[in-house]
């Protein structure tokens, strides 16, 4: 079965001072998968989203979003960063932050109305923040913060979702109703692509893993490529996984 | 000051509004200040909240070889083709930074501090060869050292009107740009802002105000202009157009009253006064404000303190109270002995809230007493959520 390839990547490679960070990264993506990037420390991996986004300059490599290029696909993709990427002290609020996602469609100069004001507050709902509308975000938890970047992404209502370790740091509850959500863009036919650092959750939460290592070990169907052999490869370490069926 | 200010000494306030009225150096000084602190103050907010709050100090320091080098050049000593010289210097120096920053492993502090101390260096020391030198029109450079807001005219003021204006329609047109760059820069980008425009357009309006200043202020302080308004803005409001409103209106009141203290005693410089008095803002608002301030912060500590006892000495009694099917099973005030957070004021505070009835030296807990104490730490959960 041919399905539509949501990303593509081809010979990817971004470069610190000459040291290589993420090498020659080929990679397809189809559409409607939920999809982790594992790889130990270091391994590139929140470096290969901000490439593809085009928050990093690749030395080499380009990127299509459904077969054109990002910059003019931009509407179609969403990004959710690290929580750690952001000074939480800044002074705004909750409902604040998850407007900003309607900024895209608005463009230069023009300020956000009633419109994104529902739209925001939709979003809000969705994650369960919506009682902490108000709230100077320097007053959330971890995991509220995270809810509230997630927010500001659906939003966005894109086809595509990035996001980098979007269960670091966060209370049981928050990773269910976030897999949830996550799961939930599955169905209706988004594709969702997650930096994740937790193996063990990997068969559980995802469909389909790649392995990265600064250059790209295997990619494809959970069942099909997590096993001990990509494992090593990827860490290193003589690792034994088994899958729960 | 001028000879005729030294003649000032204590001022009434009501002479001295009448004086503003009147008196054209006051007026225009005072203005001037006004106007300057106004629009320092705002986009001072931003260079705080980017966490570049040195870059002003080292764009200020960097400015003093362009106002030396401006009048090598000319010959003039006209404020504004100094002030070019020094808007050229300051930008130099900034782009430097930026590339030093970009090109090798330096962190922009030491960026900062390299271009600040080399810059200032370079000035100083072509400003002691100004003054060697046998022609009598270089005398009072070194006024842009510390300023010398005396000679402040009419003209200037309306410069720092003019840009403080185009300053502000910029601000309010870009508004929701700058709000989103400040925050979150990476995610700006992915919407496809161009974030480079919105930076470069920041900064140069933080190097604008700066040059402005340097007549006022002075290039050795010109920082705090910057940065005292709004880091005593920041703790009365979580609201980022607050927050710049607010830090406009601190940096404009510094000016006024720097400019009212000087002008009342002699031998006072304005600019380090009006500092002063923007630092007096800040020390107040660290200690004052409702939300973040010391003050404040330590009477809700007290407070939380003195409810976690009367919570603790409520719990106790509830497990006492439990034990019998009736709740209001009279006990010995004497049983509470063997709690050892009870005071007599706890229980009395019990009674204020209708918790707990006395009688005679027997204690039982009300309705209200026992639905209070079984919700308790329920309720402390909801209330931090």
């Amino acid at each position: 079965m041919k399905k539509t390839l949501a990303v593509k990547v081809d010979d990817l490679t971004v470069a610190y001072n000459y040291k290589p960070v993420l090498w020659d990264i080929d990679l397809e993506i189809p559409e409607g998968v939920l999809m982790a990037i594992v790889g130990p420390n270091g391994a590139g991996k929140s470096t290969l989203i901000k490439a593809i986004l085009g928050i990093l300059k690749p030395i080499a490599g380009s990127v299509s979003i459904y077969g054109k290029s990002y910059k003019k696909q931009r509407k179609l993709v969403a990004y959710v960063p690290q929580k750690g990427s952001v000074d939480w002290d800044f002074p705004t609020t909750a409902l604040d932050v998850v407007m900003m996602g309607t900024y895209g469609t608005l463009g230069w100069i023009k300020r956000p109305g009633q419109k994104e004001k529902k739209a925001a507050l939709e979003a809000l709902e969705k994650v369960g923040m919506l009682p902490f509308k108000n709230r100077q975000i320097s007053q959330l938890s971890g995991g509220q913060q995270q809810r509230i970047f997630l927010a500001r992404a659906l939003v966005q209502n894109a086809s595509i979702y990035f996001m980098d370790e979007p269960f670091q740091g966060v209370d049981a509850s928050t990773e269910i109703a976030i897999i949830n959500i996550l799961k939930a863009l599955r169905k209706a036919g988004k594709t969702v692509i997650v930096v994740h650092h937790d193996l063990q959750t990997v068969p559980e939460y995802f469909d389909w893993v790649t392995f990265l290592n600064v250059k790209k070990i295997a990619t494809g169907p959970v069942k099909d490529i997590f096993n001990d052999d990509n494992l090593t490869k990827t860490y290193g370490i003589n690792y034994k996984v088994s899958i729960q069926e | 000051m001028r000879n005729d200010k030294t003649r000032l000494k204590t001022i009434e306030l009501k002479e001295y509004i009448e004086l503003l009225f009147t008196d054209y150096t006051l007026r225009t000084i005072t203005l001037g200040t006004a106007i300057l602190g106004a629009v320092t103050g705002m986009l001072g907010s931003f260079a705080v909240l980017r966490k570049q709050s040195l870059l002003g100090d080292a764009i200020s320091h960097a400015a003093l070889p362009g106002i030396a080098i401006a009048f090598l050049i000319t010959g003039a000593k006209d404020t504004n083709t100094l002030l070019f010289g020094a808007l050229v210097s300051g930008l130099i120096g900034t782009f430097w930074i930026r590339g030093i920053v970009t090109k090798t492993h330096l962190k922009s502090d030491t960026a900062l501090g390299l271009i600040l101390s080399v810059f200032f260096g370079f000035g100083m020391m072509l400003l002691t060869f100004i003054q060697k030198q046998p022609n009598a029109n270089q005398a009072g450079l070194d006024k842009y050292l510390f300023g010398q807001a005396a000679t402040l005219v009419e003209s200037d003021v309306w410069m720092m009107t003019i840009v403080t204006g185009i300053c502000l329609i910029i601000m309010l047109t870009f508004w929701k740009e700058f709000k989103i760059l400040l925050f979150d820069a990476d995610y700006t980008k992915t919407l496809g802002f161009n974030t480079k425009t919105i930076d470069v357009l920041i900064t140069s309006f933080i190097v604008l105000a700066i040059v402005l200043g340097l007549q006022t202020v002075g290039v050795v302080l010109m920082s705090a202009m910057l940065l005292a308004p709004a880091a005593a803005s920041r703790q009365w409001t979580n609201s980022l157009s607050k927050m710049v409103f607010l830090a406009a209106i601190f940096g404009a009141f510094s000016g006024v009253f720097g400019t009212a203290v000087s002008a009342s005693q002699n031998n006072l410089p304005t600019g380090p006064v009006i500092v002063i008095v923007a630092g007096v803002f800040v020390l107040f608002s660290f200690i004052f404000s409702p939300k973040r301030g010391l003050l404040f912060k330590q009477i809700r500590f007290v407070k939380n303190r003195r409810d976690l006892e009367l919570h603790k000495t409520l719990a106790f009694m509830y497990h006492i109270a439990e034990t019998h099917d009736n709740i209001s099973h009279p006990h010995t005030i004497k049983i509470l002995n063997n709690f050892q957070g009870y005071t007599k004021r706890t229980l009395q505070k019990l009674v204020d809230r209708g918790f707990v009835e006395l009688d005679g030296n027997m204690w039982h807990l009300t309705e209200e007493g026992f639905k209070t104490a079984s919700n308790l730490y329920n309720q402390q959960n909801v209330s931090n959520e």
